[in-house]
């Protein structure tokens, strides 16, 4: 329980940021909320020789509607998504994902970048970006770029940020019209990561045809999933139980899971199947609301 | 409602006084072993093996003397030269310190580097180089007993199997012609895993030799700090360690559930090297070595039989364990029981046959055996009792609370002596239950469960009605490497009528300065506040066996009350001397020695301390003080009546605990909120077992979950909202009629869970499933009946 000997800066700026990154390369490690990276070191599976802590940088932290998004700056806490208003009011998926992450400790520190930035898919917000198509500001000193969630995680621990870049914003579009969106995982206790998770965000029109699907699975695959076959089976479709089942299917069989302590494929496959029908469902059930 | 003989101001029994320990520990002011600084203390970390079984080759500690900081690195060959590298474990089996050729299972102890901080031992531990040359581990203790398995234990002259003992007791022959000759037998196999204590507290020491006065002084995390004294003495007089020149100090500890019983190698190395280098050398552990390392506890492999009549009389039961040890019999037992009290498995229920066996074996795993915050292997035996009662209920189709009610041993029984040898000392069953019954209003329950199985929901309601032993124990038959357990209390009253009174057990987090000082204040009348409790200091507390089985009250409670009557007595002559009438002529009232019929000749306790040091009686010894060392004449059996009702998700299989109602009887309560909190503990440690915790190895001997992200340890999301209730059966051999409470819950809880969930599953046919009952658990039993695709 004790890493490995690591230098440290604290920078004001993310222009220092940006050379001390440069600087040390891929010995470098950007610190959020440390509750991935800090275990990871203690267990001595990560031993960087150097942290650039961002949380002195002021502009990082931010949960605003503007110009067609919300905006979520990379440095918002779990907690303060829990608490913000217009998170509870118009994007209950975020606090039915953050009440399920770790426990309060790991919440009030926590950041919603530092979650996607791990690019492990056993972590809860990448599935939930993936169901609200969110675009993601990256960071440097040569400017900043925006991609789109679909292209951010590359593999296990890998995603579009590079060594000397940083994770900004996140940006998600303001959905409009009938939306309902929820997430829920399988855990076997309190701070486990997910058996299985899922996330859906879903828009329909008066006549109650889908206009817009997105589902999102969280670890299930070696990458976070987007279950896109399911969401073609309802986009375009007046919604029935016998689609929602057959979407349900769909994840089931396009996701990849592989066997550990929580369960073998065939169950986790059977757990996506019946947690893809309830949190459609769900959040249908809030598009009415 | 429980009756008080005295009042709030004096706080005796029966009283929910707030415990005097928490002023330190809500602040943060416990001083617990890593919270020891001493002048130039040293540190320590441990290498351990990544391989269940290999032969090292080579320990190539170059690198890690170079860490700067790293002063020593220490090895098997070198203590062999000390003949310090084996140590005896509690049940007279012996135990590597540090190998010198071979380790035996994963995470054992290969070296241990000495530096001068704690993060430079970290990084020297880094740099150790060990060459292995693995070899084919033994994990399943059936395979360690099949003749071609190797044999783990080659240090041992003679050995040819992995076999260490067979324990047996009961009417073998009686028992097989009861079960060819009745009409209903039922028989399950039944797992009770292997599981972990977890205390929060991990164990550590700092061992501070002084070179110039040869003298030892061991903080250590130990619940039994007497016995340590005695064992290091035992082992280091060679080296003139004699024990007027050892004290072991046990501080605040951060809980042990037996997982603080046993001797761990890294408290040996760290006397050693204190030894060698006349420093202190700290030692403790991180969170992954004290789940992957320390001692076990359960791991029996259990058949349980129950035969009896179509009419659900119990009639006999028969049951055969296989005992995994691990590497060693390092279990926490007193020394005539290697199954510890199993043997209480006959249960609640009256009959006359019975028959248990056991055998135990070696395996690659860590070595272990302890208690998990029960009595000796009493969960193991209640689990099996109480799931083979509901089996058999199942199997002749009655409900398993009438089936329970019917056969009961009956009030009027007690004593009652068990097929398998004990007496128990008192209790009341069917109150219990009754009790239980009420109030979770279990008819209702059943109405409701039945309409929700035609809508294929799953409900259940589970029973445990379980006796407990506890308090060992009577000296004819109890002894831990042949000291006998007693346990002692030390009372000595200053001049103001304050006081100051020492034990030979150790609290761990169960109130003993609380509930210690109210027993005195129930028979002294001094109020509990004014009465100071020290335990864990060999040099100042009198020699005890320490606190473990819920033995404390049973045995140093009892203790307490014997040497406060020496002193009530002691008191009367003095009470008769002042106010000049003979003994016979006095009436106690707490607190207070008064003239029969003149209530106005009146003398205080207080008063009479007094006179004790200013104007004692010719003739008689000055001073208030008192021992007594309490051997107690029978255990206690303390029972229980909990009732579980489940639901289950059907299509995710999650288990929700709706009710759980836990009746408890263990005598006369002494502190109703101390046995309250206790209860809720224990409850959730057997909710635990039954739904979460186990620690699971690989074919290869690697364990699965050695870290707490896997190894589930349940929190207050997870526990059900705990209901309790009890019923007052005192014993009747107890000075003050109290049976203790500690490990009740964590022994009657598992079965009343896995009985309801098994009550849930029943209409797929579902008759048994071993803890922990978990939803992917239940999710592949139910594909394998092809209940679900
Ligand atoms: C006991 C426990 C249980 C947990 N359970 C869950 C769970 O159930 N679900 C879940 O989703 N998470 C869980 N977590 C993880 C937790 O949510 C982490 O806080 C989160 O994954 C990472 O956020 P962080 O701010 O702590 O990042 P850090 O740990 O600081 O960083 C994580 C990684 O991201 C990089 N990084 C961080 N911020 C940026 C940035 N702005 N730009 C570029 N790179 C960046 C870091 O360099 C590092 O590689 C758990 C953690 C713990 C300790």
């Amino acid at each position: 329980m004790i890493p490995a000997p690591f230098d440290y800066a604290a920078p004001a700026t993310l222009a220092e940021a940006f050379s001390l990154l440069e600087q040390h390369g891929d010995e470098a490690k950007i610190l959020a909320g440390g509750h991935s990276l800090i275990p990871m070191m203690k267990l001595r599976f990560a031993s960087p020789e150097f942290l650039v802590d961002i949380n002195n940088i002021p502009g990082l932290s931010h949960i605003k509607e503007e110009n067609g998004y919300l905006k979520i700056g990379a440095l918002t806490r779990e907690t303060e998504l829990d608490e913000s208003e217009v998170i509870r009011s118009k994007y209950p998926i975020f606090t039915d994902a953050s009440k399920l992450i770790a426990d309060p400790q790991v919440r009030n520190m926590g950041t919603v970048g530092g979650n996607i930035a791990h690019g492990d898919a056993a972590n809860d917000h990448p599935a939930v970006m993936l169901a609200l198509r969110a675009e993601v500001d990256i960071s440097s000193s040569e400017g900043t770029r925006s991609v789109p969630i679909d292209e951010f995680f590359y593999g296990f621990y890998m995603t579009a940020v590079q060594p000397h870049e940083i994770l900004t914003e996140i940006r998600i579009p303001i959905p409009n019209g009938k939306t309902g969106n929820a997430y829920h995982k399988l855990e076997r206790k309190v701070g486990d990561y997910a058996t299985a998770g899922v996330a859906v965000q879903i828009t329909i029109d008066d006549a109650g045809v889908c206009t817009y699907i997105g589902i999102g699975l969280t670890n299930v695959n070696p990458v976070p999933l987007r279950a896109v076959r399911s969401e073609e089976v309802l986009l375009g479709q007046k919604v029935t139980d016998e689609l929602i089942k057959e979407a349900a299917k769909y994840a089931s069989e396009d996701c990849n899971p592989s066997e550990d302590l929580r369960g073998d494929e065939a169950y986790k496959r059977s757990m996506v199947n019946v947690l893809v029908k309830r949190i459609i469902h769900k959040a249908l059930e809030r598009a009415h609301a | 409602m429980i009756r008080c003989k005295t009042s709030k101001e004096i706080s005796g029994m029966g009283h929910s006084m707030k415990r005097k320990e928490d002023d330190r520990f809500l602040q943060g002011k416990g001083n617990y072993v890593d919270d020891i600084q001493l002048p130039g203390m040293l540190h320590m970390d441990i290498v351990r093996s990544p391989y269940a079984y290999a032969k090292i080759k080579s320990i190539n500690t170059e690198a890690a003397l170079a860490v700067p900081g790293v002063i020593a690195v220490v090895t098997g060959k070198d203590l062999e030269q000390y003949n310090l590298h084996w140590m005896p474990t509690l049940m007279s089996d012996t135990q590597m310190v540090l190998p010198t050729d071979t380790v035996m299972y994963q995470s054992q102890e290969v070296a241990a580097v000495i530096a001068t901080d704690r993060y430079a031992a970290r990084d020297g531990r880094e740099a150790v180089m060990v060459e292995y040359e693995p070899m084919k581990a033994v994990v399943d203790p059936y395979k360690a007993l099949e003749p071609d398995a190797p044999v783990l234990r080659s240090d041992k002259e003679g050995k040819t199997d992995n076999h260490i003992w067979h324990w047996e007791v009961g009417d073998k022959d009686a028992t097989e012609k009861l079960f060819n000759e009745a009409d209903v037998v039922v028989k399950e196999q039944m797992h009770i895993p292997r599981i972990h204590v977890s205390s929060i507290e991990t164990c550590g020491c700092v061992a501070d030799y002084d070179k110039v006065e040869n003298h030892l002084t061991m903080y250590m995390t130990t619940q039994a700090p007497h016995a340590i004294r005695t064992v290091i003495a035992l082992v280091a007089g060679h080296v003139g360690l004699t024990e007027e020149k050892v004290r072991v100090i046990s501080p605040d500890i951060g809980g042990g559930f037996g997982g603080k019983v046993p001797v761990y190698p890294g408290y040996v190395i760290a006397i050693a090297v204190s030894f060698l280098v006349g420093k202190p050398v700290k030692w403790v552990e991180d969170r992954s070595e004290n789940l992957q390392a320390d001692s076990f506890a359960r791991d029996y492999h259990i058949t349980a039989e129950m035969a009896g009549t179509k009419e659900g009389k119990i009639l006999g039961t028969r049951f055969k364990i296989l005992a995994d040890h691990g590497y060693t019999d390092a279990a926490a037992n007193p020394s005539k029981f290697p199954t510890g009290l199993f043997s209480i498995g006959t249960g609640s229920y009256d009959y006359g046959t019975a028959y248990m066996e056991a055998d135990a074996v070696y395996t690659n795993k860590p070595p272990g055996g302890v208690a998990y915050r029960c009595s000796f292997r009493v969960t193991e035996a209640v689990h099996a009792i109480e799931r083979i009662t509901d089996r058999f209920a199942m199997e002749v189709g009655k409900d398993p609370a009438q089936l329970r009610m019917e056969n009961f041993i009956k009030k009027e029984d007690f004593p009652w002596k068990s097929p398998t040898g004990w007496e128990y000392d008192s209790g009341d069953y069917h109150a219990g239950l009754k009790l239980a019954m009420d109030t979770v209003e279990y008819d209702k329950l059943r109405v409701e469960q039945a309409e929700k199985r035609k809508n294929g929901e799953l409900m259940g309601i589970g029973i445990s009605t379980f006796t407990e032993i506890v308090g060992a124990g009577p000296s004819k038959d109890f002894d831990i490497l042949g000291i006998k357990m007693f346990d002692s209390a030390e009372i000595r009253v200053h001049p103001t009528g304050k006081a100051i009174a020492r034990f030979g057990t150790k609290s761990q987090g169960q109130g003993h300065e609380t509930t210690y000082a109210q027993i005195i204040a129930e028979e002294l009348g001094i109020p509990a506040a004014h009465i100071q409790i020290e335990e864990g200091d060999t040099d100042t507390a009198p020699y005890g066996l320490g606190t473990y089985a819920s033995r404390s009250t049973p045995t140093a409670g009892a203790a307490a009350a014997v040497a406060a009557r020496k002193l009530r007595d002691k008191a009367k002559k003095i009470a008769a001397y002042l106010l000049e009438v003979s003994e016979e002529d006095l009436e106690w009232e707490p607190g207070k020695f008064f003239v029969k019929g003149a209530p106005e000749k009146v003398k205080t306790i207080q008063e009479l301390v007094f006179a004790a040091y200013t104007n004692h009686p010719q003739g008689m010894e000055a001073g208030f003080e008192a021992t007594h060392y309490y051997d107690p004449p029978n255990l206690t059996f303390p029972s229980g009546a909990y009732i579980c009702v489940v639901d289950i998700d059907k299509e995710t299989f999650e288990i929700k605990v709706r009710r759980f109602v836990a009746i408890d009887d263990c005598g006369n309560i002494i502190n109703p909120m101390i046995v309250q909190g206790q209860v809720h503990g224990g409850l959730t440690q057997g909710l635990a077992p039954a739904m979460y915790e186990e620690l699971i190895y690989d074919e290869d001997g690697n364990i699965l979950n050695g870290t707490l992200m896997d190894y589930l340890v349940p929190t207050a999301v997870e526990s059900p909202s705990w209901e309790t209730g009890h019923t007052v059966t005192p014993s009747p051999h107890h000075p003050i009629g109290a049976k203790g409470v500690g490990e009740s819950p964590t022994v009657g809880a598992p079965p009343a869970i896995a009985n309801a969930i098994v009550d849930a599953l029943s209409p797929y046919g579902i008759t048994h499933m071993d803890i922990p009952i978990t939803p992917y658990k239940i999710w592949k039993t139910l594909k394998a009946k092809g209940v679900i695709e």
